[in-house]
């Protein structure tokens, strides 16, 4: 059995949870029931979940900024639409990195559906004008 | 020279100009927003992680989705002039208040209002103000500045970075360093405890394995030309320990240690400022020292959340259009800051109508309370999970919570956290 | 890199070959330079920085001294102090730097000081100072009020004063250049061969000087104005053997917004090795403590320390009590050329034919340099170089606006004429894109050479605000990248490289098994 400690970001109270679970148990972070992964300290359900996501897989929301060719803005802010396995990182940034864009660009347009399956898309978070 | 009038001049076109630019025009004044950047939006432009706008719009927006929420409505505004690459250098009150504002396009700009609006957000404190001993090396930055090198001009400031301060803004740095590839080799803090919030500590710094040196220092800056190293010391009785201090080494540090509002146009103007906020001292509207001058946003008072600078700007705004109207209230009474209470933002409330407050905590607890009272009787009590410093609280006091005021004496409204 | 445009190089017969060669643009061979550029001879300028005053001189405090510390009739330093202070006002006239003779007080806290301050009156009554007064506690107090209650009388020097050092020589260069003086940067003299014409001291005799990147250029005549290198120097002629060693001076700056600065420049009473700490209200309207003095072995090390903060803090507030930590802005150090014995070593080299020694120039350096550069011209002479003076020599520089310095109304008609005027780049300072330009244009190319002609970076924000903002104008004005962008030159390269550059590690930050590039 692996055991974590970490605290809880879901509200300011920050309880401290003590995670211990069966790695190779393939435990589904979604189902609450799962005797297979037990967190102790929580003070509502919403530590549960956070403690199981954390543990067997973990997200994040990313944001970054992307070349934009021409003009006065040099970069374009983008973010996934949701949290991402914490693995795919590396590769979207990455992938990000390479890339040059043209304007014009509108806030929220998707410049990745469906990023390596996830379901998680990448958009932008700024408009940026085509220059004549 | 370019002479113009307006109703309201705002000074800044962040977050807290746009709002309160947004709040007068919106009642029919006449708008100037002058801004020295090219474009509308403030600090947000570089702001691009998510965490804006929970409160305000119930999203989680990063800071250019917030901004385009205002900067839209601003720019569509038929009321509102924008002058943008335009820096307010000189300003005064002669009868009514004159800004004079410098640009390419229009030269000298001189600017007669009514009332002016002061939302020049603020500065950050750097080497100079906390006195880092040792050498003068490039790759010195505040975190501000390395922020805006790498979101809007895309360039990264070094490969090693050493974070001094552990409040937000150097821990969403010591993230995003992570994410263009600089190794973070920890951050310092020279207090017992975090001042960010837990959730970045778990999301910047435990994701990236960044060490948290906590009750610690950075007693020296080595490094000829570019910095090389940096010496960092725990903190013993309020001084470095020599003895148990270590070399960190790498090209860069970022310091993140703390904001200074920049009030440097609004006392030309003879505002008088609050020491404990660095910002102006305001009545109940917002209103400084100065007639028909107001202040709203970081300019006032460091905030933690932008969304808390919008509703300032918007009541801030509120009573600019209740000042030309000339229905601005003078009936005000006195709050003041007491146990614990750092400094509570305005110093006066309206009692016949709903105030909004400000406060920041002397010290760290939880399970503590909010505790109100009106010549010592308690008026209002509130529960609080968790305070300190670095996270500001908000009260709202209105008539119903306040009993009629007795007796000749003035009424002092106090609070505390106990 | 595409290089800013500087003054192009006439072309000579028989490759660079020059009257006089300069080695070190400090002030003193700034000085020397513009005095020299007033006569029929050919001058260079060499400095082994990318920029001028980057040396000694970057760090002076900007005091013209009173004129009686030292006495005139026994040392060199004391005649030509007296004689520099004087020429500042026609100075500035023709080169307008910041300038202001704002009056120094030596404060005395006790019978004993006083004596000293009797002292300093007597030597400053045999330089002839005009208008040196020894005063009471009153009229001390009245003439500043900032003044530490305690104190119990002192020395006024109304001709004392402060200055902008780093304008200062600047525009002793630009003039200078104007005048046919030819600056060259990054040349670091590795070497010195006499090439002999018949004899030794023959008219054709000449020094080839080679840069340590293999340039060369002669000159019949060298002046040894190095600074903290002048010994090296010296060794590199075979000329005298001496020994610099640096003398580090701490000081500390408080803004100019901060309460209960002085208007005087205030000295303690004086102790045998130093001035001692000042409180020193610089033209600019901000104010520096310090300079504390040790004695150190490396030529290079600038670093500053906390027990000196606390020194130089409590000194200051003896004088001062009204000062503040919390109003510093920054703070930094600088190295005095000191020299054995402690006097101006101005000589014609003994040894070295054709050499003339300017070393050893510690305080009062920067008051004495205009009377150095004259005293030096007359020994250039002795070297068997004839002066002519040149009908046309012109010793004004065109005065360059700084909004800083106008009104609103006077700033719109300079926008109207250049729009780059209205584009305020360091809002701190109020300073436009037309002057960063121009500084640029002077072959001022990096962020420190920019702060020093522009004075943006030195406010209150200390560049948070305004560098961004000053690394595009150099791209755009030099064609350099971003990465090539240097604080000071050589390695101080201030980035890294564009986004994107370094893989990102899954953990976040640069994967731990690349060895540094």
């Amino acid at each position: 059995m692996s055991e974590r400690e970490m605290v809880c970001i879901s509200c300011p109270l920050g309880c401290r949870l003590t995670v211990r679970w069966d790695p190779g148990a393939g435990s589904d972070p979604q189902s609450p029931d799962d005797r297979a992964l037990q967190v102790e300290g929580n003070k509502c359900a919403k530590g549960e979940l956070y403690a199981r996501e954390e543990v067997l897989a973990p997200r994040r929301v990313v944001t970054a900024t992307v070349r934009i060719r021409g003009g006065r803005t040099v970069r374009l802010p983008v973010k996934t639409t949701a949290a991402l396995p914490k693995q795919e990182i590396p590769g979207l940034l990455d992938r990000i990195y390479r890339w040059e864009l043209e304007p014009p660009i509108v806030l929220g347009q998707k410049l990745i559906e469906d990023i390596a399956g996830t379901g998680v898309d990448l958009v932008a978070t700024r408009s940026v004008r085509g220059e004549a | 020279m370019t002479e113009r009038r307006y109703d309201t001049v705002v000074l800044g076109g962040g977050s807290a100009g746009l709002a309160a630019a947004l709040e007068v025009a919106e009642r029919g004044y006449s708008v100037a927003v002058l801004e020295r950047e090219h474009e509308l939006g403030g600090i947000l432009n570089q702001c691009i992680h998510n965490g804006f706008g929970l409160h305000r719009f119930e999203e989680d927006l990063t800071g250019p989705e917030y901004a385009e929420r205002f900067i839209e409505r601003v720019e569509s505004h038929p009321g509102i002039e924008l002058f943008l690459d335009t820096t307010a250098l000189e300003a005064g009150v002669d009868g009514t208040p004159v800004v004079y504002g410098y640009s390419r396009r229009h030269g000298i700009l001189q600017i007669r209002s009514k009332a002016v609006v002061l939302a020049m957000g603020c500065r950050e404190r750097n080497r100079g103000n906390i006195g880092i001993p040792g050498t003068r090396p490039a790759g010195v930055y505040t975190a501000g500045l390395a922020q805006r090198l790498i979101n809007i001009d895309g360039i990264v400031p070094g490969r090693r970075a050493v974070v001094v301060g552990s409040g937000d803004i150097g821990l969403i740095m010591a993230r995003r360093l992570s994410w263009v590839g600089t190794e973070v080799l920890g951050v310092v803090e020279i207090q017992p405890y975090p001042s960010g919030l837990t959730r970045n500590i778990v999301q910047c710094l435990n994701d990236f394995a960044i060490p948290l040196h906590l009750s610690h220092v950075v007693a020296e800056i080595y490094g000829k030309d570019r910095v090389e190293g940096v010496r960092v010391a725990p903190v013993q009785d309020g001084r470095p320990d020599e003895a148990r201090s270590f070399r960190l080494d790498c090209d860069t540090i970022l310091l993140s240690v703390g904001l200074i509002p920049d009030n440097e146009i609004s006392k030309k103007m003879g505002v008088e400022l609050n020491p404990e906020t660095g910002g102006a001292i305001v009545d109940a509207g917002r209103m400084s020292s100065v007639p028909g001058v107001f202040a709203c946003g970081n300019v006032l008072h460091v905030h933690d959340l932008v969304d808390w600078v919008t509703e300032e700007a918007e009541t801030c705004g509120a009573s600019v259009a209740s000042y030309l109207e000339g229905t601005y209230s003078q009936v005000q009474r006195q709050v003041v800051p007491g146990a614990n209470v750092k400094y509570v933002v305005p110093n006066r409330y309206f009692p016949e109508a709903e105030n909004r407050l400000y406060l920041r905590s002397l010290v760290v607890k939880n399970q503590a309370e909010l505790v109100v009272t009106l010549n010592g009787e308690q008026v209002k009590r509130r529960r609080l999970a968790h305070v300190q410093p670095s996270e500001m609280v908000s009260l709202t006091l209105g008539p119903d919570d306040l009993p009629p005021a007795a007796g000749a004496q003035e009424p002092r409204l106090e609070v505390s956290i106990r | 890199m595409k290089m800013a445009p500087r003054r192009a190089a006439r072309p000579r017969a028989g490759g660079s070959t020059y009257d006089i060669a300069v080695i070190g643009a400090g002030v003193t061979g700034a000085a020397i330079a513009r005095r020299l550029s007033a006569y029929k001879v050919s001058v260079v300028l060499l400095e082994k920085e990318c920029d001028v005053s980057f040396g000694v001189s970057k760090a002076n405090s900007g005091i013209i001294h009173g004129g009686f510390h030292y006495s005139a009739a026994t040392t060199l330093k004391g005649r030509l102090e007296v004689l520099g202070n004087l020429m500042f006002d026609r100075l500035q006239k023709e080169l307008h730097f910041p300038f202001r003779r704002c009056g120094i007080l030596v404060a005395a806290f006790s019978v004993e000081e006083m004596k000293t301050v009797q002292e300093l009156y007597s030597r400053g009554m045999e330089n002839q100072i005009i208008g040196l007064e020894l005063a009471g506690r009153d009229r001390i107090l009245a003439l500043e009020p900032k003044l530490n209650p305690d104190v119990v009388g002192g020395l006024y020097a109304p001709g004392g004063g402060v200055i902008e050092p780093y304008r200062f020589v600047f525009s002793l260069i630009e003039n200078a250049q104007a005048n046919g003086v030819e600056l060259r940067t990054g040349f670091r003299v590795a070497e010195a061969r006499r090439e002999a014409g018949a004899g030794d001291r023959s008219a054709s005799s000449r020094w080839a000087l080679v840069s340590q990147q293999g340039e060369q250029i002669r000159a019949r005549t060298v002046i040894n104005a190095a600074g903290l290198y002048a010994d090296e120097v010296s060794r590199l002629f075979g000329a005298e053997e001496f020994r610099i060693v640096p003398r580090k001076g701490e000081e500390f700056l408080l803004d100019r917004n901060a309460r209960g600065l002085p208007e005087k420049v205030i000295f303690p009473v004086p102790d045998p090795r130093s001035k001692g700490i000042l409180v020193i209200p610089t033209v600019e309207g901000t104010c520096m403590l310090g300079p504390t003095a040790f004695e150190q072995e490396d030529k290079e090390d600038l670093s500053t320390s906390r027990e000196n903060f606390e020194t130089i803090f409590a000194a200051a507030r003896r004088l001062v009590p009204t000062l503040s930590e919390r109003d510093i802005i920054t703070s930094f150090a600088g190295l005095r050329p000191s020299v054995e014995g402690q006097d101006f070593l101005i000589a014609v080299s003994e040894k070295a034919p054709g050499l003339v020694q300017a070393a050893g120039i510690q305080s009062p350096g920067l008051t004495a340099a205009p009377a150095i550069a004259d005293y030096v011209k007359d020994l250039v002479k002795k070297t068997g170089l004839a002066l002519e003076e040149k009908a046309d020599w012109n010793p004004s520089l065109p005065l360059v606006p700084r909004v800083r310095e106008l009104s609103p109304f006077e700033a719109d008609d300079l926008v109207r004429e250049n729009p780059a005027y209205g584009e305020i780049v360091c809002r701190c300072e109020s300073i436009s894109e037309a002057e960063i330009v121009a500084a640029i244009r002077r072959g001022h190319t990096t962020m420190d050479g920019i702060k020093f002609y522009t004075r943006a970076q030195m406010g209150r924000c200390q560049g948070g605000f305004c560098t961004y903002k000053i690394l595009k104008i150099l791209q755009r004005e030099t064609g350099m990248s971003l990465d090539q962008v240097t604080k000071r030159g050589g390695a101080s390269r201030l980035l890294h490289g564009e986004v994107g550059r370094d893989p990102v590690a899954p953990g976040g930050g640069r994967t731990k098994l690349e060895a540094e590039a």
